[in-house]
């Protein structure tokens, strides 16, 4: 018997009120060391599955567990990166990723030494006392994923979190997100609307269709970590790139 | 050229231009008329004449500014959170509120003095309601227009009621809350001036600036009236720096209208 999974989603349906169906009869499992990308069309409901299995909003049915209990219960379990960095301005970089571990009440002897072991893992050990006005909005980025971290989580939910980067920018945050997984092994949920961002982060790509919101496709990845820059110049990779690009636009040619 | 320098070139040579234009309509009055625009100089001379009951009468006014601008940002803060906490509550209230501000103060001046008796105590009272209105409606915005992302960040991480206003809304409102207090700082002196104008005379210490205002124009004189409303707009001037420099060293390193273009 395969161990429970650490995520499932079992026929998850979500509606806003009388609205139209968003998400419809979705199910999926993930296991702890999973990397799952979820992409596909506007409107396919893809930041509303993250956002259900964070607990922010309820399922409308179906059923969703987090390492055995409700979304709502496993809070300490996860973390939520938002398409913003979603720092607030009027703290320090190092207050801004204390800020979890105080709202949780972690003692303050032991925030500290968190603090510095998050900011140096996204390489920004020095700039604790930075305002976030002060920083690049990859920069921006990092202190956000580190603050996501701070609280060791088990799952990392990323919502489109390099979207508003340029493609340099976007390509250095994805090697260094690999680089930190290699030390802290939670596993994640990615929302993007990339293709080459999911192929080189992922082990598994969910396409998703729209109108109602429901997985299409899943396609497995299957390059072995750690990946580097290199693994972007591989031939296999460049195939698989094609391959998830054909099914997406599939997908969005049949929503046309 | 510096941007400095222009800074203070442009206003100075504004002031003049001013300056000059008040000379030259006061000219073209003819000497019979010229009473009505006294000059700059006969304004200093008769702030320098009448020194003593002017400063007095200031001091007053300053007085009676200040304690109705702390009451209404301290009365204004609490009510604002009350607002905040729920939209049934600002439904029920704001029609009232608006209703208070539209309300013509100067109307209700002469009874309260008797409601609250006269001198400083209308003064502070009629400060307070004018004050009240900017501060309460900025303050109240400020702590309902909080970033989505940043609740929604607070309620991923479980945030109790009680850490989310402290640690979030309220830090979150502050730039709206200087704004309010920017438009009370302005108003502060005015509304001690208009309150003094109708409940000052009667009080024992000689009143403030409003009083002194009504004793000058019925002598007719001018400049010192003039010279009154000088003194008044420079109070208004140092409420206002004052306003501006707390902003300041609360927000200064952080929030983007503080940031230099060469930063």
């Amino acid at each position: 018997m395969p161990p429970a999974p650490l995520i499932e989603l079992r026929d998850v349906t979500k509606r806003y009120g009388q609205g139209p169906v968003v998400l419809d009869r979705v199910s999926l499992t993930a296991q702890p060391g999973d990397f799952v990308s979820l992409i596909g069309p506007s409107g396919c409901g893809k930041s509303t599955l993250l956002r259900l299995i964070a607990g922010l909003n309820p399922v409308s049915t179906g059923l969703i567990t987090v390492d055995g209990n409700t979304p709502e219960q496993a809070a300490a379990e996860l973390a939520f990166v938002f398409q913003e960095p979603t720092l607030l301005p009027w703290l320090t970089v190092g207050k801004n990723i204390a800020l979890p571990q105080q709202l949780r009440g972690v003692p303050s002897a032991d925030i500290g030494g968190t603090t510095q072991k998050v900011l140096d893992l996204v390489r920004l050990g020095s700039r604790a006392r930075a305002y976030p006005r002060q920083l690049s909005g990859g920069q921006k980025m990092r202190v956000s994923i580190a603050r996501a971290l701070s609280l060791s989580p088990k799952i990392l939910l990323l919502d489109e979190p390099f979207g508003a980067l340029d493609e340099m920018t976007r390509e250095h945050l994805n090697e260094e997100l690999l680089a930190i997984r290699e030390h802290q092994a939670w596993a994640a949920f990615f929302v993007t609307h990339s293709v080459a961002e999911a192929v080189f982060l992922s082990n598994r790509i969910v396409v998703m269709a729209a109108g109602p919101g429901r997985i299409h496709a899943e396609i497995p990845v299957p390059f072995a970590y750690p990946r580097t820059a290199q693994t972007r110049l591989s031939r296999e990779y460049h195939d698989l790139v094609a391959e998830v690009s054909r099914v997406l636009r599939s997908v969005e040619n049949a929503a046309a | 050229m510096s941007k400095r320098l222009l800074n203070v070139l442009l206003p100075a040579a504004t002031g003049a231009l001013f300056v000059a234009v008040w000379y030259v309509v006061r000219f073209s009055m003819g000497e019979e008329m010229q009473f009505l625009l006294p000059s700059p100089g006969d304004i200093l001379a008769a702030l320098h004449e009448n020194a003593g009951s002017l400063a007095r009468a200031a001091l007053n006014t300053t007085q009676g500014a200040l304690l109705g601008f702390a009451a209404a940002i301290i009365v204004s803060s609490a009510l604002a959170l009350a607002l905040s906490l729920s939209s049934l509550v600002r439904v029920s209230f704001y029609p009232y509120l608006m209703l208070l501000q539209m309300t013509p103060i100067i109307i209700f001046a002469p009874i309260l003095v008797l409601w609250v008796g006269p001198g400083l105590h209308s003064v502070v009272v009629i400060t307070f309601l004018i004050c009240f209105f900017p501060l309460v409606v900025n303050t109240t915005q400020g702590l309902i227009s909080t970033d989505r992302n940043l609740v929604e960040l607070f309620r991923m991480y479980r945030a109790s009621r009680a850490q989310e206003i402290l640690r979030l809304r309220v830090p979150a409102a502050f730039p709206y809350f200087f704004t309010g207090l920017r438009i009370a700082a302005t108003l502060a002196p005015i509304g001690a001036l208009v309150g003094d104008y109708t409940a000052g005379s009667s009080a024992g210490d000689g009143g403030g600036l409003g009083f002194q205002a009504i004793i000058f124009s019925s002598q007719a004189k001018y400049p010192a009236l003039f010279a009154t409303a000088a003194i008044t707009c420079v109070l208004g001037f140092i409420f206002v720096a004052f306003v501006i420099s707390l902003s300041w060293l609360v927000m200064h390193k952080w929030h983007d209208s503080y940031e230099r273009a060469d930063a």
